[in-house]
């Protein structure tokens, strides 16, 4: 009886969250499937087994342009946050000697990250505008004479959006992978006469390696489904699959959309897997 | 202590760089929430005073910002005590080994990381086959769960993972019944970082926007109800709900900081 209970407790244990996953992840996810061939008569679904939405998917040149589009922002936006990211965590690291300030610092960065996205986002507004600080400064300086519009419902908007929001994903895998490393690793390296650099490229770099997959597995997967601040800082011009999948629930077609999401989902499972395949995370879960 | 090198500057230089660009942008909105009645969206800053403050508690032409403030708190806290059981409950599952463990681990992972338009979606559709009517509290606390447990749980993980199990076998060598032991021996050890995961699930669910974004029905949550507002608010009311609701979720951040380092340093 004892024995018998010792055994089934994990079981019993872990069942509220293999529910609460299974109801709102799994079946969800599944029905997604199940809907993307279903027909559509202009207002509402009725089960079939039709690939219309397949076929539409991918004949589509929006599609194409749009998954272009979106891949662009995924690009850009890994690229600042590794290339901003990495001195951040290779600085918290490295260069401050106590853990207590080490944590301290670290939590500053992380603060930011477990408030409101959209008043993030909203935050910008005031800097980017045609009659924003950024523009009246640099009108006031001389440097240009008319108001930059760039700077805000545009890509560049997006990505910087995106970049303001998302960054923390890459600093905490990295961060984590600098700290494991040894640092008589280090020493051994620079007492074998490694210079600054060499040290970095031959010891550093190399360990904090499946740190930085697990990050950019993090800014692929949240930017590949991003619909909000592609809407926020992009206004009406920029497109990305997520807000195209979006604009089709808003005319309820949902088998049209859940075809896109799961081409979507597919997409994304691909690029994670060839991450997968380039760096062993193993070792750091 | 070894002199600082070049580098060293250069990074801090670069981090306090970082700082800036992550703070800077809220502190802009702050500032512009803090001006007289006849401020506007841009600077610069006109009049100072309370006025846009004071004025998101009054009816607003575009909408009334209690009752969805009122309504986050409560979804906020229902799934702060469904996802602080369930987490709990399934972080004490893996300290032993059970069939499913590595399923059950990844499909949390996965629950993360999965595009958040395909829980909106998803929810979406499930509620229109089965024919339910979306609404925040059950589509929607739903959306909120994906996010939410997994997180609670990676930190539960890991807070049992430094547990040391000891205590509870000298209870269970004095007699003490399994669930004795867990409301006298590991709840009391685990409680201090309980509240701080307690409040961080709080504060998730209360900012959160994407996966609710399309399945919260007739009645929005404060951030969608923020959201709406983007589009057709030219005042700096706007900016003055952000920093209201900015600091709610900071001063919750901060009493789940003390409250854990007070708590670990008496345990």
């Amino acid at each position: 009886m004892a024995k018998a209970w010792t055994h089934l407790k994990p079981y019993l244990l872990a069942t509220p969250q293999a529910i609460a996953l299974g109801l709102f992840l799994i079946f969800p996810i599944i029905l997604i499937g199940v809907v993307s061939f279903w027909e559509f008569n202009g207002y509402s679904m009725t089960p079939a087994f039709t690939l219309d939405n397949y076929i539409g998917v991918f004949t589509s040149d929006v599609t194409l342009k749009t998954y272009l589009n979106t891949f662009k922002f995924v690009g850009l936006t890994w690229l600042f946050t590794l290339l901003i990211g990495y001195p951040v965590a290779y600085f918290l690291a490295f260069h401050i000697p106590k853990l207590r300030w080490q944590v301290l610092l670290f939590l500053v960065c992380t603060i930011p990250f477990w408030t409101s996205n959209i008043i993030r986002m909203i935050s910008w507004l005031p800097l980017l505008g045609r009659e924003g600080l950024v523009n009246q400064l640099l009108m006031g300086s001389g440097l240009v004479q008319q108001p930059l519009e760039f700077f805000l419902y545009s890509d560049f908007a997006v990505v910087l959006g995106m970049v303001h929001l998302y960054i923390i994903f890459m600093i905490a895998p990295i961060f984590n992978s600098l700290m494991r490393i040894d640092r008589t690793l280090v020493t051994a390296a620079e007492d074998m006469g490694a210079s600054g650099f060499g040290v970095f490229k031959e010891v550093i770099f190399p360990l904090s390696a499946p740190g930085i997959a697990i990050g950019s597995i993090f800014i692929v997967t949240l930017v590949m489904g991003e619909f909000v601040t592609v809407r926020l800082m992009g206004g009406g011009q920029a497109a990305s699959i997520g807000k195209l999948i979006q604009t089709q629930i808003g005319s309820l077609q949902y088998p049209l959309a859940a075809a896109n999401a799961m081409v979507l989902l597919t997409v994304t499972l691909l690029v994670v897997i060839s991450i997968l395949r380039l760096v062993d995370i193993r070792k750091e879960l | 202590m070894k002199k600082r090198s070049l580098s060293f500057y250069l990074l801090a230089a670069f981090f306090g760089l970082f700082v800036i660009f992550l703070y800077g942008p809220m502190i802009t909105i702050f500032i512009l929430s803090l001006q007289g009645p006849e401020g506007t969206l841009t600077f610069p800053v006109r009049g100072f005073g309370v006025y846009w403050l004071g004025q998101v508690f009054q009816e607003q032409r575009v909408g009334n910002f209690v009752e969805p403030f009122l309504r986050s708190l409560v979804l906020g806290g229902i799934v702060t005590v469904l996802v602080a059981t369930m987490s709990v409950s399934a972080a004490m599952a893996f300290r032993q080994r059970f069939k499913g463990s590595t399923v059950l681990f990844y499909l949390s992972i996965a629950s993360l990381i999965v595009p958040s338009i395909l829980i909106s979606l998803g929810l979406g559709v499930m509620f229109q086959v089965m024919k339910w009517p979306t609404r925040w509290y059950s589509s929607g606390l739903g959306a909120h769960l994906t996010w939410t447990l997994p997180i609670a749980f990676l930190i539960m993980l890991g807070i049992f993972n430094r547990f040391n199990p000891s205590y509870e076998e000298a209870a269970r060598d004095l007699g003490a019944s399994d669930t004795k032991t867990f409301w006298e021996i590991v709840l009391p050890l685990i409680a201090p970082s309980l509240v701080g995961v307690s409040l961080l699930t709080f504060t998730l669910s209360y900012d959160e926007f994407t996966r609710t974004s399309l399945v919260s029905g007739q009645y929005n949550t404060l951030p969608l109800e923020i959201f709406g507002m983007t589009t057709n608010v030219t005042s700096p009311a706007l900016y003055a709900l952000g920093t209201l609701t900015t600091l709610f979720s900071f001063s919750l951040i901060t009493v789940a900081y003390i409250l854990y380092r007070r708590l670990s340093k008496q345990g």
